[in-house]
């Protein structure tokens, strides 16, 4: 008990840290997930807008969601939402804390991509090359194109092997007032978010702090008590297993016993520790047996404080050899509660 | 309890060193980030200055929120400074005390991005390229003042097909460099001199206060870690007896309705009775739907 006792309190004071660890290893697969990414603009007209902003936000939202999904809290929340109240209130503070903390933590890889992307500039591009202002930044009149064609001609500003609008706009010049807009953005969107952080963090303590304390408790005691009472029914499932376990290879001999009565029976004074644990089956074909019966006719979930002869002779090989007297087996009759 | 003593120990000594390593931290994130951000100035006139000054000033404030936030003991801070007066006085200078330590470590950071920025030079290029007087570098002589607004605007963008072999711009630029690194060794030279000053001159006055503010400052903080591990340890003990309750609760009723068992002595099920009389698959069935259809309250007297 001693070790679970320990392994619990490191993950107790390590919960938080092990958490912020999974955040801060999402945010960087995130930007290398960017980085790894081959982004490739379509350069043309209808479409750069649709890929651009595409690959502006719908990879944050994967990333939000992934954010929930590697987070083990989620399904402890979603248990203590759904289960009936019963004889333990349900505190609306202690969800909701527990809610906060898991976006929280889910919007912190979202952002960084947003922001890798903004600074880097290459969606932005992509997604507004055809709304550069050709008037201020280039020369409007010198062609005289269609509108169509002037659209086309700028959709093609981010590849630049295939540019041909030199004349109307040179492509150095607008890929740096895009890539500048682009980076300003960035920039004040990493502001405002992280003042948004601090704003948050800083007037908590300001307001209802008690508040805080009490849902921080309540939410670090449900997944402690879920934690200990998987632990408990780990242990439970040992213990069950080996005395029904025991009770079969009991069963098997006493049926054997049984069954060979006429054969001279060891003296059971004489049996060491070893003897012991061979559980009475001393030979091959007794072992066969055992391991057939275990997989035929496994025993029933049932146990029995003693096991004494049974009394049922040992009728052949298929018979299971392990049946409970009969006035034990009607033992559980209760009436469920629920 | 001797892991406790050991784990609190460790805190006491290190939680200065957890700060300083945060704020080296961050110092290197902020080396890193310049480097590994691509600066491409405009070359417009009337973005120039608002892009330079805007990569100068802005990650800064960004980094120094960071700062604060990563701190732990600004929630401390802040904390003890809202709280009740209640049974405990409060004492403003441990609060300041305190509060000048916060800041002092959330200024590196920002610190460090400015001087990277000005010794290296290509913000301020690109800020003041438009306000440099064209008198003073040849080449500038029969041009009419927009377009000499124009191509100061362009100085900023070598690989620009006007300044790749036009000696007067790259003056220019050279001028600005060396602008940009004399402001930026000037202000690493002042900021140490005076990080110098502050912590050489600092015993003369008012030593005795000050060991007092960063005592009671350490004890807050201690306190409320100390606090934190308690209320873990207690919730771990009362959802351990709580669920040793909820088995014994079960075991009850399940003795409740047992009518016939001879041979089941209550001698039998001792306190080390590892399977806590659950000896069943359909007991074992209505434990776990017990558990989650009805937990038991969170009462343990």
């Amino acid at each position: 008990m001693d070790k679970f006792r320990m392994i619990f309190q490191f993950f107790q004071s390590n919960q938080e840290s092990f958490m912020n660890g999974i955040c801060g290893i999402m945010a960087l697969a995130s930007t290398q997930m960017y980085s790894a990414f081959d982004f490739n603009c379509p350069c043309l007209p209808h479409y750069n807008m649709a890929y651009g902003l595409g690959i502006l936000l719908v990879p944050p939202f994967i990333l939000f969601l992934l954010g929930f999904v590697l987070n083990n809290n989620i399904s402890m929340l979603a248990e203590e939402w759904r289960r009936p109240q019963g004889q333990r209130g349900k505190d609306s503070a202690v969800l909701r804390y527990m809610f906060c903390s898991m976006a929280q933590r889910a919007m912190i890889a979202p952002v960084v991509w947003v922001s890798v992307t903004l600074l880097d500039g290459k969606c932005i591009t992509c997604a507004f090359c055809t709304s550069v202002p050709v008037e201020t930044l280039g020369n409007a009149s010198h062609l005289l194109l269609s509108q169509g064609e002037i659209q086309r001609v700028l959709a093609r500003i981010p590849c630049k092997e295939i540019y041909n609008g030199q004349e109307l706009i040179a492509n150095e010049v607008a890929i740096r007032y895009l890539r500048c807009i682009s980076q300003a953005l960035g920039w004040c969107f990493v502001l405002l978010m992280t003042t948004l952080a601090f704003l948050v963090r800083s007037l908590r303590p300001c307001f209802s702090q008690a508040a805080f304390l009490k849902s921080r408790y309540w939410s670090h005691y449900i997944d402690i008590e879920r934690k200990l009472f998987d632990e408990t029914c780990a242990e439970h499932a040992r213990s069950f297993a080996k005395v029904c376990i025991q009770q079969f290879f009991e069963g098997m001999r006493t049926d054997l016993v049984a069954a060979r009565c006429h054969l001279p029976r060891k003296d059971p004074e004489d049996a060491g520790e070893a003897s012991k644990k061979l559980l009475g089956i001393t030979d091959r074909g007794t072992m066969n047996m055992a391991l057939k019966s275990w997989h035929r006719c496994k025993p029933p979930l049932h146990l029995h404080s003693l096991a004494l002869p049974s009394g049922n002779g040992w009728a052949g090989e298929g018979q299971p050899p392990m049946h409970p007297s009969v006035p034990r087996r009607e033992t559980a009759a209760y009436y469920s509660l629920v | 309890m001797d892991r406790f003593r050991m784990i609190f120990q460790y805190f006491q000594s290190s939680s200065e060193s957890v700060m300083n390593g945060i704020c080296g931290l961050l110092a290197l994130a902020s080396v890193k980030m310049y480097t590994c951000f691509d600066f491409s100035c405009p070359c417009l006139p009337q973005y120039n200055r608002a892009y330079g000054l805007g990569i100068m000033f802005i990650p800064p404030v960004i980094l120094f929120l960071c700062g604060l936030i990563l701190n732990r003991q600004s929630l401390v801070m802040l904390d003890e400074w809202r709280r009740p007066q209640g049974h405990r006085k409060k004492d403003l200078a441990v609060i300041r005390y305190m509060c000048s330590s916060i800041m002092q470590r959330a200024m590196v950071a920002p610190v460090i991005w400015i001087i990277v920025t000005l010794l290296d030079g290509k913000c301020l290029i690109c800020a003041f390229s438009g306000s440099v007087d064209p008198e003073k570098f040849v080449g500038f002589a029969n041009v009419s003042p927009v377009q000499v607004e124009q191509l100061l605007a362009k100085v900023p963008c070598k690989d620009d097909e006007l300044m790749r072999n036009n000696t007067s711009y790259k003056a220019v630029s050279r001028y600005l460099r060396y602008c940009s690194q004399a402001l930026g060794w000037s202000i690493l030279l002042i900021l140490i001199v005076a990080a110098f000053l502050a912590r050489w001159l600092r015993p003369c006055f008012n030593q005795a206060a000050l060991l007092q503010a960063r005592h009671w400052s350490n004890y807050i903080d201690i306190e409320q870690k100390i606090f934190e591990e308690t209320c873990c340890e207690h919730s771990r003990l009362f959802a351990h007896k709580c669920i040793l309750h909820f088995f014994e609760s079960m075991r009850q009723e399940i003795k409740m309705h047992k009518f016939n068992l001879p041979r089941e002595g209550e001698g039998d099920e001792g306190e080390e009775d590892p399977l806590r009389g659950i000896t069943d698959q359909d007991q074992v069935n209505k434990l776990l739907k017990t558990w989650y259809y009805e937990k038991p309250p969170l009462d343990v007297s």
